[in-house]
């Protein structure tokens, strides 16, 4: 099969998949559709931890920190008894989380390798206490959204986020606007170098990139699109805990994204849905569900390398490959 | 104040004019400490455009060391670097590449999962980065594109623009490594050992290549192969535990008693 069939068909696979998370509303109940809500939200978590991860070849273990910023930007923006304005929430919240990567990442890519994921950490940690033990977010209680943000324009209702299903729908174009976002931006010439300094940082710097700019922009970036994601997350569910900052957050998140395959956008999707689905089968079946769950990760990075988005391709080479040598 | 050189004397200050034999680089005094050993004690070199000038020494005589300072990859402890006539000893790496000074590494250092191509393109896209076109495709800018396929075709690798560079023969990614440095449209090359590890078939290759190169181009050559230095050198220096024994045109290096008893051994006349 040759490069140009495949990609043809990840796109009619990837419009097929579309098609029925359109559709899934009029099928599933209310229940099944806020999950599948709360998954997609978290696949933007997790296409926002890729770009780092997977592309530019930082391993941050601090990412629920900008997710967690998020969240608990719109719910202070949030009166005590009136919706936020939407289109001044979403951006107030992205924004902060954003800023937030960037102060930090000013600090934390100055190191490498293992030191970045315990710095990357380490700050995550700082920001969770600053919610968890200040009275700013309620503290270890949280603090509700009691209104979901308004996104009428001067009279005009576009759409009413308080019902579900159009919640659900801002959602799914919330997940095709940041992967669309992505793909453009990794076949563009910024895109290019952050998968160069993965390749091999210090060549880049040699053929003249000033690689901690690019690194910088991008670990902002991807702060901003946890943003969305944490926005959305704390709009969904009405309350913000000082455990969506958490460094389980943080892990979870990376364990989407290996599960996944790493570099590969629609992984981190697959991966966010294939971690929620086996946390809550597990779940079902025993309280010590986090057991079984270390084991399948386990499994899926000895036995399973580029993640369940690899898989199809894996799976037709070993056929081609058995047709041929019979 | 160091004193002035006669290297000093060479440069022409801000000179931009393609003129033969003039100097682009120039180590004045170059000297780096590692704790009490100096891997380089006052070396000075003068690269000149048109001329390939060839550093010789055995093992540990501070030719990495040298070309790393020339680089920008190691700080000197003392000394100045002069590109042009103007003082460079401060600026990374990164900088020295953007203003034409590029670098080929001992050890193959490539996008070994990358095409060809994809090495080469982004050689030529730092030369014009855009990293704000977010929304446009790499692919598309033809000026960093046509860049890139140019350094292809001059490093000899036409034709093999679709190949995964970690699957080609260790000669073709030698190759390579020179072609990224020549879509960075560097007028000043240092090459550390692009030679290594190949074949007789493949050495002579690179030897023409390098003959077509130094023609616009002011070329530092690390080497150990003789008969490609002695084949290709205008210059040639050589050093010896950290200094600078001789330099001179080969015919001088080939006869220089000195040279023969420290590197080139009592057969090799």
């Amino acid at each position: 099969m040759n490069p140009q069939n495949s990609s043809r068909i990840a796109l009619v696979l990837k419009l097929v998949v579309l098609a029925g998370l359109i559709a899934f509303p009029a099928f599933g109940s209310s229940f099944y559709t806020e999950m599948v809500a709360k998954i997609l939200i978290l696949g933007i978590f997790a296409m926002s931890l890729d770009l780092l991860v997977g592309f530019t070849g930082l391993v941050s273990l601090g990412h629920a920190a900008y997710f967690g910023i998020a969240a608990y930007t719109v719910a202070l923006l949030t009166p005590k008894y009136d919706p936020a304005d939407l289109w001044l929430a979403l951006p107030a919240s992205v924004l902060a989380a954003a800023a937030a990567a960037f102060v930090i990442g000013l600090f934390v890519l100055r190191t490498k390798g293992i030191y970045f994921i315990m710095v990357t950490l380490a700050f995550a940690q700082m920001v969770y206490f600053i919610f968890h033990d200040t009275a700013l977010g309620g503290g270890s209680d949280g603090i509700y959204v009691n209104f979901k943000p308004d996104a009428s324009i001067a009279g005009w209702v576009p759409f009413d986020l308080n019902e579900p299903i159009q919640l659900y729908y801002f959602v799914v174009v919330a997940l095709v606007a940041v992967f669309v976002f992505l793909t453009l931006v990794l076949r563009s010439p910024f895109g290019r170098v952050l998968v160069g300094i993965r390749s091999n940082e210090h060549r880049m710097q040699s053929l003249g990139y000033a690689t901690f700019h690019y690194k910088l922009a991008a670990f902002t970036l991807a702060g901003g699109l946890a943003g969305v994601a944490g926005f959305l997350y704390a709009v969904l569910f009405g309350f913000v805990t000082p455990e969506y900052l958490s460094w389980h957050q943080s892990g979870n998140v990376l364990m989407m994204v290996i599960l996944g395959g790493m570099g590969n956008l629609a992984g981190a999707v697959i991966g966010a849905f294939a971690f929620i689905g086996l946390q809550e089968m597990f779940s079902d079946w025993t309280k010590h569900w986090q057991l079984l769950m270390g084991g399948v990760i386990v499994a899926a990075v000895l036995f399973m390398p580029g993640g369940l988005s690899a898989l199809p391709r894996r799976i037709m080479k070993k056929v081609n490959g058995e047709r041929e040598n019979g | 104040m160091a004193e002035m050189t006669t290297a000093d004397l060479t440069v022409v200050a801000g000179a931009s004019a393609a003129v033969p034999g003039e100097a682009m680089m120039v180590a004045d005094k170059l000297t780096r400490r590692f704790g009490g050993l100096a891997a380089n004690q006052d070396v000075c070199l003068t690269l000149e455009r048109g001329k390939l000038h060839a550093l010789l020494g055995p093992n540990g005589a501070g030719k990495s060391t040298c070309i790393n300072m020339l680089s920008g990859d190691l700080p000197p402890s003392e000394g100045r670097i002069l590109l042009g006539g103007k003082d460079i000893t401060r600026l990374s790496a990164a900088q020295r590449s953007r203003i034409g000074i590029g670098r080929s590494y001992q050890r193959t250092n490539i996008f070994p999962g990358f095409t060809v191509l994809e090495n080469c393109r982004l050689a030529a896209q730092s030369r014009n980065p855009r990293p704000w076109k977010i929304f446009t495709d790499a692919l598309g800018l033809s000026d960093t594109v046509d860049r890139a396929r140019a350094a292809i075709v001059e490093a000899g690798l036409a034709g093999r623009e679709g190949r995964i560079a970690g699957t080609m023969s260790h000669g073709e990614q030698r190759q390579l490594e020179i072609a990224m440095v020549l879509a960075t449209d560097a007028r000043v090359l240092l090459l550390d050992e692009p030679l290594a590890g190949m074949g007789s078939e493949e050495s002579a290759q690179m030897v023409e290549l390098l003959k077509g190169l130094k023609k616009n181009r002011a070329i530092l050559l690390v080497e150990h192969d003789m008969d490609a230095v002695f084949a290709v050198a205008d210059t040639i220096t050589v050093m010896v535990n950290g200094v600078v024994l001789e330099s001179g045109p080969p015919e001088q290096i080939r006869n220089s008693a000195d040279v023969q008893t420290a590197y080139l051994g009592e057969g090799h006349v």
